[in-house]
């Protein structure tokens, strides 16, 4: 049993200082454009702030090796769940020039259907809804 | 129990009357509970996790509707909730390493401003939704009510808003009556440096809320 312990206020308040300003910094770096990177950088400074708390206020640096085991694995799972979903979204949508997506296609079909329906009777269906 | 086992505590720590007898240490003791307070937090990872696979999904289909959407978000109030949740955190390993130095008073002090923290984290989110709800900025098409200039999808960004803040809130509220056993058990002087488990839990679920806040202030304040 660690009974005795050490003080470790020091580290404690450096961790805080450090977290602090990164958090002025993300915040700064939301002001600049970077184009679509600035997502990729927000998410690298919370990953940094996210990995100080875990190794320091949460003792992992320390701690028996199994409890970091135990809590990588759930963000290894994380990884690939976030990872395979957005390369499904951020493939969608983005066929060829010239050719239509398969929900594009679909709602052509409808409009066409749509215009042909109205081209077959158009005087009999305005004027009835008038009369009653 | 033998006396030979003992001898683990560096003689300095006595042996806690919280010592269950199937465990052959108070450090086994320890250590299984610490493995399974991981264990409940990988499921609050993945919990979340779904959330934020389904802000990502929705913001790839709607990026403009998000970035519009998010001004309506005081970045200020942001930044203030994440700087009182990292000193929140600060004030609850401190409070762990006062049960583990057997510093008593510094541990009641340090549970003190971390319950303080939190609540006031609670206060300025009250501030924040009710100014949205004001403005009909509600989460879901049904309840989304705002007419002023907009992009087509805003409500998404709001639902996503609500649901993941609000998780978030639930959270805390069940930080703030974690941490107040916990505060009640401290003066009650339960915890010494042969026995501080439950301190230490408490410990690793709220800096998890902070944790996930840390990822959430970006993704919903700070869209560029």
């Amino acid at each position: 049993m660690s009974g005795h312990g050490h003080d470790h206020t020091k580290l404690y308040l450096a961790t805080l200082g450090g977290l602090i300003l990164l958090t002025f910094i993300t915040v700064g770096a939301s002001y600049v454009d970077f184009g679509s990177a600035n997502v990729v950088i927000a998410m690298a400074i919370a990953t940094v702030k996210a990995s100080l708390v875990a190794l320091i206020f949460m003792h992992l640096k320390d701690d028996k090796p199994v409890n970091a085991v135990i809590f990588t694995s759930s963000l290894v799972f994380l990884g690939i769940f976030l990872g395979f979903c957005m390369l499904d979204a951020d493939s969608r949508d983005k066929v060829p020039t010239g050719h239509l997506t398969y929900i594009q296609q679909l709602d052509l079909d409808e409009a066409k259907k749509a215009e042909k329906a109205k081209a077959a009777n158009p005087p009999h269906a305005a004027p009835a809804g008038e009369h009653h | 129990m033998s006396v030979a086992e003992h001898t683990h505590d560096h003689g300095a720590a006595e042996h806690s009357r919280f010592q269950q007898h199937h465990f052959t240490t108070a450090e086994q003791q320890q250590d299984a509970s610490k493995i399974g307070m991981w264990l409940f937090l990988v499921t609050e990872v993945l919990l979340f996790g779904g959330l934020f696979v389904g802000y990502g999904m929705t913001q790839s289909r709607f990026p403009e509707a998000f970035k519009s959407a998010h001004h309506h978000l005081q970045r200020e109030l942001g930044f203030l909730n994440t700087v009182v949740l990292l000193i929140s955190s600060f004030t609850m390993v401190m409070a762990v390493q006062a049960a583990k130095l057997n510093k008593q008073k510094q541990l009641i002090i340090n549970l003190w401003i971390t319950i303080a923290c939190a609540c006031a984290f609670l206060v300025v989110k009250y501030f924040e939704y009710s100014h949205k709800y004001h403005d009909g900025l509600l989460p879901f098409k049904a309840f989304y009510s705002y007419t002023g200039k907009q992009v087509a999808g805003e409500f998404h960004f709001f639902t996503f808003y609500f649901m993941m803040t609000g998780l978030h809130g639930i959270h805390i509220v069940g930080g703030i009556a974690a941490l107040g056993w916990i505060l009640k058990r401290a003066y009650q002087g339960d915890f010494t440096n042969a026995y501080y488990t439950p301190v230490d839990l408490a410990g690793l679920y709220w800096h998890l809320v902070d944790l996930i806040w840390i990822y959430l202030f970006p993704l919903l304040y700070l869209i560029s």
